[in-house]
Parts: C-alpha cells; sequence; structure tokens
C-alpha cells in the first residue's frame, strides 16, 4: 500500500503501531456534541473500525482499527459532522466529504461553562466555536482551552493559551448586611483579596483574581456581576523537553482582545517557526525568541481595553530532566 | 371605581404619577443575578409598564423599600447627634397579595410590637401607596392560600390591577389618586380576583399541640446537616424584619461618626452572639427551628395571624434546596403523630 502520510496526517488520521491500521479523530469544538452525532461516530467505529471509541484528552473522539483503505470512505461518513459541528459554526471547509483540512491546530475544548456551572463566568462553549471560526483549518500547532472562571478546570495552565473566565464584582454598600460571607469565602478558598473594615468590605484590586465567588456568596446581591473579563495564561505544556505550567500573560482583558492576540499567534509563528523540525510547538519558539519579541508581536495592532494589565516579563521555570530524577 | 387603560394610556398614567411619586415595581435586571447570565428579578424604580415584569416571582420582596437594608438611623460630632435626614418622597409600591399582606406583618413589628413606634420605618412607611398586583394562578412554591394571605382588603391598597394583553383594568380606592385615573381611562366595572388554589398546600399544625417537646425532635436534626447558614432565606423573606445596630467612626475623626442599622438573619452567623463570645444558637437546625417556630408559631400568639405570608422565596433561593412550606407539613405530621 503506499500513500502520501504527511497528507494524510493532516487529514486527522493517525499512522499506527499496526501497518495499514489509521485512527481518526473527531473534533468537538467548545467540547459540547449534539448528542446525535454520537450514533454516526458509533456506527463508524462498528463499520470500519473496532467498535470501540477513545476520549480523547482534548474532548475530541478518536476511531481506531480503520483500515487505510476505507480512509476516503470514512471521509463521506463524517460529512454531516464536518457540516454540523464546524460549517455551522462558520469554519471555512470547502468540500467536508473529503474529512478534515488540517489536524495541527488542535481542538479549541472548554469547560462546560456557564449553560451549567454556577461558577463559570460565560458561556465558553460559545467562545470556543468562535476561536475555533477564526483559527481552524490551520496546520501550526497550537492547543487552546477555555475555562469559565480561574479554576481552570479544563487545564488551560497546560496549553499554549488558557483562557480563564473573569467578573469585576461592583460592591453595593447599601445592600451589604456584614454577614462577611464573601470576606470568609475569599480567604479560605480565593486569593484572601477581601477584608471588612469599619462595617463595611474592601477589595484589593491586586489580589482579586475576578473569579466572582463573591458575587456567588452574598446573599443580598450586594455584589453586583460587572463586566466580564478574563485572564489568559500561556505557554504550558507537558511534553518531554520542560514540562512546565503556562503563566499569566493578560489579566482582566476583554473578550475581543483575547480574539484579536489568538488569531495574531499565526503570524508569529509563521516568522519565527524551525521548519527544520517535523513540527514545532509554539512554546519552543517563544523560549527562542524570548517572551518580549512574543509579546510585541502577538499584541501588534490589538487595541487593549484599558482594564488589561500585561505580564512585564515572565519565567516560565518548568524543570528540566536532570542526573537524578 | 374601575377603570380600563390602554398600554398607551397607562404609561400616561405612569408618567403622570412620576411627578409626584417614586414609583417601584419587580423589573428583570438582564445578567445581573449571582450565576451568570442569568437575570435578577428584583425591585427597582420604573417609569413605563414595559419594565414591569409579571411572568416571575421577584428573588426580594418590596421589603427593602421601606426597611431599607442598611439604613443611617443618626450622625454623631462631638456631643451631638442628629437624626437622618429624612426625605419628602412619595412612593407607589406595585405588589402581589401575599406581598401586601407582608406589609402588614412589617406594620405589627415595627408599629406595634413595643411602647414605642419605630420612626425610621414609619416615616418611609407613611409616604407609600400599594397598587395591588392581580395574582390568580402564583408560582410554583407559593402557598399563599395556606397562610390566609392570598387576599387584600380593600382599604389595604390604592390601587389593584389586572395586567391584560393590552393594557391593565384596574380598581382605584385612593381619592388622591381618583382624578389621575379618570383622566387617562374609561370607567368600567371591575371585581378583584384572588387565587383560591396553590399547587403546594401547608397544614399548620395545631397550636394547642405545639409544646417545646417538638424542640427535641429529630426533624431539627436534618436540617442541621442541611442547612448551611447563609441567610438567603432571611432576606428573600417579606417579613423577616431583624436588624441589628452598629457604629461607625470616621477616620478622618474618630469623634464623628453614623450609627446604622442593617438587615440581621436568623440563619447567619452571629445572630446570637453575644459578650462574650457566647453564642446560644449555633446549630443550624436550632436555627431552623427558631425561625419556623417564629414564622408559624410565636408571631400569631402575639398578634392576630401568622407571620409567614406563604411567598415561597425561602424555598426559591435556597442554595440547598430547603423547603419551608416541606418543613412545615413534615412538624405538622410530627404533632399529629404525637412526639
Amino acid at each position: 500500500m503506499s500513500f502520501n502520510t504527511k497528507k494524510i496526517k493532516k487529514n486527522a488520521f493517525r499512522i499506527t503501531k499496526d501497518r495499514e491500521v489509521t485512527a481518526l479523530r473527531i473534533r468537538v469544538p467548545g467540547g459540547h456534541i449534539n448528542a446525535k452525532y454520537l450514533s454516526l461516530i458509533k456506527e463508524i467505529a462498528d463499520e470500519y473500525g473496532n467498535g470501540t471509541l477513545h476520549i480523547t484528552t482534548r474532548q475530541g473522539f478518536e476511531v481506531p482499527g480503520i483500515s487505510f483503505a476505507d480512509f476516503e470512505e470514512v471521509n463521506k461518513k463524517i460529512a454531516p459532522i464536518l457540516e454540523g459541528m464546524e460549517k455551522e459554526i462558520g469554519v471555512k471547509i470547502a468540500d467536508p466529504r473529503e474529512g478534515y483540512p488540517a489536524a495541527g491546530t488542535r481542538n479549541v475544548s472548554a469547560c462546560i461553562g456557564n449553560r451549567v456551572c454556577r461558577y463559570s463566568n460565560y458561556d465558553t462553549t460559545e467562545m470556543a466555536q468562535q476561536i475555533e471560526k477564526n483559527i481552524f483549518p490551520n496546520d501550526y500547532h497550537v492547543k487552546i482551552a477555555l475555562s469559565g472562571c480561574p479554576n481552570d478546570c479544563i487545564k488551560g495552565h497546560l496549553q499554549d493559551f488558557g483562557i480563564l473566565g473573569m467578573v469585576e464584582p461592583i460592591y453595593h454598600q447599601e445592600r451589604c448586611i456584614g454577614c462577611k460571607a464573601c470576606v470568609d469565602n475569599c480567604h479560605k478558598r480565593v486569593t484572601s483579596a477581601l477584608s471588612f473594615e469599619q462595617e463595611r468590605v474592601l477589595r484589593d484590586e491586586k489580589r482579586c483574581i475576578g473569579c466572582g465567588e463573591c458575587i456567588l456568596q452574598c446573599p443580598t446581591n450586594a455584589w453586583e456581576r460587572g463586566e466580564q473579563f478574563f485572564k489568559v495564561v500561556i505557554m504550558g505544556r507537558t511534553g518531554k523537553k520542560n514540562p512546565r505550567l503556562a503563566k499569566p500573560f493578560l489579566k482582566w482583558a476583554s473578550r475581543d482582545v483575547v480574539i484579536a492576540i489568538v488569531n495574531n499567534v499565526y503570524d508569529y509563528i509563521e516568522r519565527h517557526i524551525d521548519t527544520s523540525l517535523a513540527k514545532e510547538h509554539i512554546g519552543y519558539i517563544v523560549d527562542r525568541t524570548g517572551y518580549p519579541k512574543f509579546k510585541e508581536e502577538i499584541l501588534k495592532g490589538v487595541e487593549l481595553n484599558s482594564e488589561c494589565e500585561i505580564a512585564d516579563k515572565i519565567n516560565w521555570n518548568g524543570y528540566q530532566t536532570g542526573e537524578k530524577i | 371605581m374601575g377603570f380600563n387603560f390602554s398600554e398607551n394610556g397607562f404609561n400616561q398614567l405612569l408618567e403622570s404619577l412620576n411627578q409626584d411619586y417614586q414609583i417601584y415595581a419587580p423589573v428583570r435586571k438582564k445578567n445581573k443575578d449571582s450565576f451568570s447570565a442569568n437575570d435578577l428579578i428584583t425591585y427597582d424604580l420604573i417609569k413605563s409598564l414595559e419594565e414591569i415584569e409579571l411572568t416571575v416571582k421577584s428573588k426580594y420582596s418590596a421589603k427593602e423599600i421601606v426597611f431599607p437594608i442598611r439604613e443611617t438611623l443618626f450622625h454623631f460630632v462631638e456631643g451631638e447627634q442628629f437624626i437622618a435626614s429624612d426625605t419628602d418622597d412619595k412612593y407607589i409600591i406595585f405588589l402581589r397579595p401575599c406581598d401586601r399582606n407582608a406589609f402588614k406583618r412589617l406594620d405589627k413589628i415595627f408599629l406595634e410590637n413595643g411602647p414605642e413606634e419605630d420612626i425610621y420605618y414609619k416615616r418611609l412607611r407613611e409616604n407609600v401607596k400599594f397598587f395591588v398586583i392581580e395574582c390568580t394562578s402564583g408560582f410554583d412554591s407559593c402557598f399563599c392560600v395556606s397562610m390566609e394571605s392570598n387576599t387584600v382588603e380593600a382599604e389595604d391598597y390604592a390601587a389593584f390591577l389586572r395586567f391584560e394583553e393590552n393594557g391593565v383594568s384596574c380598581e382605584v380606592n385612593d381619592q388622591d389618586l381618583a382624578v389621575e385615573f379618570s383622566s387617562q381611562a374609561e370607567e368600567i366595572k371591575f371585581e378583584p380576583q384572588f387565587i383560591e388554589k396553590n399547587k403546594v398546600e401547608v397544614k399548620l399544625p395545631d397550636r394547642e399541640k405545639l409544646t417545646n417537646e417538638v424542640f427535641e425532635h429529630q426533624l431539627w436534626t436534618e436540617y442541621s446537616q442541611r442547612c448551611i447558614a447563609c441567610g438567603r432565606c432571611n432576606t428573600s423573606c417579606p417579613t423577616c424584619s431583624c436588624f441589628t445596630v452598629k457604629d461607625v467612626l470616621y477616620d478622618e475623626n474618630k469623634k464623628s461618626g453614623e450609627r446604622f442599622r442593617r438587615w440581621a438573619g436568623c440563619h447567619i452567623d452571629g445572630f446570637t452572639e453575644m459578650a462574650g463570645g457566647h453564642n446560644f444558637r449555633e446549630d443550624y437546625g436550632d436555627r431552623m427551628r427558631y425561625k419556623t417556630m417564629h414564622k408559624i408559631y410565636d408571631f400569631g400568639e402575639r398578634f392576630d395571624f401568622d407571620m409567614c405570608v406563604g411567598c415561597g422565596r425561602c424555598d426559591d433561593v435556597c442554595p440547598e434546596y430547603i423547603s419551608f412550606s416541606k418543613c412545615i407539613n413534615k412538624l405538622s405530621t410530627i404533632i399529629e403523630e404525637g412526639v
């Protein structure tokens, strides 16, 4: 059997251990799927695969055990998924019957968000789908995940871009009964940004992470849900070389700013990627160019909202494997 | 006297009433409830009919207009005191029968519960006219019929309004307002309607059989486990009227400051804290018992009716899904079957 492995990998099929057997990755932008597609995925697994499914860490499905001989047929079969889950949200796909047009930029994942979760500050799936629309299809390897709040249940701290929902809490002293539920909770579970002095609550804006817990705790809505913002943590990664957690890049960024910087990242990669490697992840490119260069280029043409704070320097640390464990 | 308004006509009436009154009604505040993307239904000033939210129960009642959450009582400077200034504002409050009846409870507490009237409550209360919203179907958690607060006597409202598809029908009792009403509408015959059956029915325990023995019942232990003492049942209640008094000394001059009062709630930590840090109702189940007894026993012993009006807001807001109506029914069963 002869085929172009590079082409087929871009088509979201994997070269597996077993000769002539492949596996197909199905994206689920925003991690939320209409249940009707599950029966189609089941059909593919039963008909072309080995009847099993792997749930990926990025909230997609991988269908193993497909014969390479069938990949064109499988592509035709998944057309409704590309139509309904990609084209529908605005992703440009020339011909849905030819399978996924790229695989480099990974599925944009999201926690369950405010469609369900009480802590979430926004609709993560909806915003993930907007980002998917802007950046997919694309061959560059970029990982993005969205969390509704700084709990970061989607583990945005292990992504190139972790986008965490924030909200500005607005205090109305005239509605406060001084129960201190917000203050105690902030002290025990968050960052101790709140204190109670002179029979009123004070918020230390430097410590506040905009999680919105004070709003949730308040029995009188003395904390008003203000504007929605985002914290963006960047260049976290697993992997063999220097795994590390992402570090804060932006705080109190508006949605427009977040969307704009994500769009800008592809030009930056284009300019600096090491093409001698099969694929270079963006974090390693930033290691090479340095954070100041990354910052300068990614903010090009971006109009920052007045509340937005930007990291001056970032030192990711992480760890390097030495002689001992 | 009955009237019928078109939507336009009613808006003209509101416009003219707005010259002399601050008009409060339940409104929908987009995306302003605690959870993101949820609307907050609460009381606020309105100017037009369209702003009034009639499809959902308000999270908080109209209580806070007349009994503000935080209210300055007096200011003090060096050795002198000044009563917090009064306003000349007059108010119209749109509210359902249960909430109108809740004000009867507040009136008892603030005006008839001791040798002195509460001047702060009184001076606001005197300037209020009630516009009762006809309510014939209620909401899922309501039990006003069981608490006999589903009806309102004509003397207890300035106007009684039925909101219809193309306008508003109403009855006006207040002579000051009758002129305003009649100039904007056609006269009709109007008969107020009241809800006669709620989805939830509550059987009140027999007072005679309610003894201190029930204090020890395991019914309350269940709430010790379930209640988290957040106090939402207190703050959403239209009849909870407890407050605490505090002084604040201003940083700039420690000899000046203010004394204010603000809502307190029997479920909230600190409610029973005394000098020396003693706290005689630590257990959350005991707090539930105390509240229950006050709402459906103690108040009724002192006055002629129970305190609870069956609006069901405490059920709606409890994050632990504790139902007060269910609690009353459980208590009744226990009393019936013998403690």
